[in-house]
């Protein structure tokens, strides 16, 4: 029995569940973060499923917006961590919760 | 494509991304964290796209989780305060998988076997990069460099 | 003759697998990788053993004295003598470690130091893993050792290991990206990441002489140089033993580790050694082709081990001699001098390529590199920097 293209999307919503969890439940910016970038690799990993399971598999555009979608969560990454860092220094915390005021 | 690799890799990254989303420790999570994209990098070898594995791995594991791991360390005085977490995230979380799985199970569509095809080699992506997608790619670069100005900026010492 | 003396190691795994032909698919593959898998080990398991003590020895001679040589006939079965001691000695975590972390640490590096050697091309044929992507495996998986040192340091909880850990990454994250650039001429020219098809470009011989690696055009010899510089610094040896200096933070990430841990430690640097070696003779001095027409009888393997080891005695002279570098030089040399130097290569190999190849590339990307060496000579004012030091004492 070989994995049919429903496996694959359940785990990929398993995966973006799990990240939704750590997006929505946790007040450390970088539980935040992390959660985020498991949403987008789940994304990824839906990309790269149906490029697979495409019955014209000669196009690849699923594999193209993979790797610029790879590239786009690394640029956030970089910028979301700097703002923690910035954040931290201003503010010495890296809790979400407290950060509740639009004074600077 | 065997089924026991993709078993055991499946049971591997799922576990991983749970104990990223919950544990308490932030460095096991981040940890956890590399463990889960190595094993969406094996699934995308599992589907062909081995080259997208690899840069999955390479920008996640060598450069995201270390850039992560840094950030503990420049914060770490705000380690021990991340106590209680939000119950209703889970709850919502929870739901959203069990309607997601609820609707992937009843499409019939999307219950299909892969068709043969031929493996993506990087000369192919290559010509694809270089070709159709040459717009996308400046457009990426860009805004890597963007990012990369930003950041610095971000965390550059304020004067005071 | 020489043919069959050339495929014997391929010859014996096939004569091994021939006993499987009664079995199904996937149970001949896992056998092929298990071969595979114990033939590696097996190989540089010996040799970093073999490695260890020759270290040690030509290390002594070059300070004036004899090096181990008790154990065994000339000392080589110091090694032996190490991994019994080693073996036996207590395993001591400490009381406040990140256990799991700490545990995980050195198997993780040892991993992805023994991964990395799988890609390589041994001799004809002889690739113990073909991956269309074999350069790019090399460094995902190299780049896995930067958090395996971060988790060592972390897990210790100790101020020596997380400092050591904090500029062993420092610095391999600053040298991860020229190793990487300069790597990228190479590519570039054969138009493939398979380890395969470069070796297979480098065949043959300019004018039946000169072999025609590419060490042996300007841009190559520059990246090649800058390559095994990086990959010196990514290897943490000494000059750029900073994350691990004795005399600084006693040994940094591994202070806290102990007996096999310890050594398991000290086996995944010298295979990474290994490893980033291997790469530097595949990519620029031809894999295992023969540097003479006259001389390709010999093995093939036997010319990659060649290679391997001339590099590695390299590494060794470069200990014995130099002394260590600061870590605000160590940055300025990657950010300022390599890097610039490394992209620099990309433009030259790109010269050399539209100039047809010939003597006229040659020439003309030897004239980019020389412009780009002598403007950031003078840019980076060497002469004043590179002074030798006036030292001020407090009056």
């Amino acid at each position: 029995m070989t994995p049919t293209l429903q496996v694959f999307l359940i785990v990929s919503a398993a995966l973006f569940s799990a990240g939704l969890i750590a997006a929505l439940s946790r007040r450390h910016a970088i539980f935040i973060l992390i959660g985020i970038e498991m949403m987008l690799a789940a994304a990824n990993l839906n990309f790269i499923a149906f490029w697979h399971f495409n019955p014209k598999p000669q196009a690849p555009t699923g594999v193209m917006i993979a790797i610029f979608s790879i590239a786009i969560a690394a640029a956030e990454a970089a910028v979301g961590l700097a703002l923690v860092i910035a954040v931290y220094r201003h503010y010495r915390t890296t809790s979400v919760d407290h950060l509740d005021q639009l004074k600077g | 494509m065997s089924s026991v690799a993709f078993a055991l890799i499946t049971i591997l990254t799922l576990a991983a991304a749970l104990a990223a989303a919950t544990l308490q420790n932030l460095m096991h999570a981040t940890l956890s964290f590399a463990v889960t994209l190595v094993g969406v990098a094996a699934l995308f070898f599992l589907l062909g796209a081995e080259f997208v594995g690899l840069v999955l791995v390479f920008v996640y594991v060598g450069a995201v989780a270390v850039l992560i791991v840094f950030t503990i360390l420049l914060t770490r005085r705000d380690l021990g305060k991340d106590r209680g977490a939000n119950f209703w995230g889970a709850v919502l979380a929870v739901g959203l998988f069990g309607g997601l799985t609820w609707a992937i199970l009843k499409t019939p569509s999307v219950a299909i076997v892969a068709p043969h095809i031929r493996a993506l080699t990087v000369k192919r992506i290559g010509e694809a990069l270089m070709t159709g997608y040459v717009w996308p790619l400046q457009c990426v670069g860009l805004l890597l460099t963007a990012a990369l100005i930003g950041a610095l900026v971000l965390v550059m010492e304020e004067k005071r | 003759m020489s043919k069959s003396i050339d495929q014997i190691f391929v010859d014996a795994k096939h004569w091994l697998l021939s006993w499987l032909t009664a079995a199904p698919g996937w149970v001949v593959q896992i056998a092929s990788s298990l071969i595979s898998i114990f033939a590696l080990l097996a190989v540089f398991l010996t040799l970093f053993a073999l490695m260890s003590v020759l270290e040690r020895k030509i290390l002594g001679r070059m300070q004036n004295r004899y090096g181990p040589n008790r154990v065994g006939p000339f000392g080589l079965l110091q090694p032996v003598a190490d991994g019994i001691k080693m073996l036996i000695k207590e395993d001591i975590v400490p009381a406040r470690a990140d256990k799991m972390v700490h545990f995980l640490a050195p198997i993780v590096i040892a991993a992805a130091a023994i991964l990395a050697l799988g890609i390589i091309p041994y001799g004809r044929n002889m690739t113990p893993f073909t991956i269309d992507g074999g350069i790019l495996f090399f460094f995902a998986v190299g780049s896995t050792t930067e958090l395996a040192v971060f988790m060592a340091g972390w897990g210790s909880n100790n101020k020596f290991s997380m400092l050591g850990a904090m500029r062993a990454i420092a610095q391999m994250i600053s040298y991860e990206l020229p190793l990487i650039i300069t790597v990228l001429p190479v590519v570039m020219v054969v138009g493939s990441l398979t380890p395969d098809r470069i070796v297979a470009a480098q065949a043959g011989y300019t004018l039946g002489i000169v072999p025609r690696w590419f060490v042996f055009t300007p841009w190559g010899a520059t990246a090649f140089l800058l390559f095994f510089v990086s990959g010196l610094v990514e290897s943490n040896r000494t000059p750029f033993d900073v994350p691990e200096g004795e005399s600084e933070i006693v040994a940094g990430h591994m202070t806290e580790y102990s007996g096999f841990k310890y050594a398991t430690f000290f086996m995944a640097e010298y295979i990474g050694m290994f490893a980033i070696t291997g790469l530097a003779a595949t990519l620029f001095l031809g894999g295992w082709h023969s540097p003479v027409h006259a001389l390709e009888f010999i093995p093939s393997y036997i010319w990659f081990f060649a290679k391997l080891s001339v590099l590695l005695f390299v590494y060794i002279w470069l200990r014995g001699t130099l002394p260590r570098t600061r870590v605000d030089q160590i940055m300025n040399f990657a950010w300022k001098f390599i890097l610039p130097m490394s992209f620099t290569c990309v433009i030259a190999a790109a010269v050399w390529h539209y100039a047809g190849r010939g003597l006229r590339g040659w020439l003309w990307s030897l004239f980019v590199i020389i412009f780009v060496y002598a403007a950031l000579s003078i840019l980076l004012d060497t002469r004043r920097k590179f002074a030798p030091r006036v030292y001020r004492f407090a009056e």
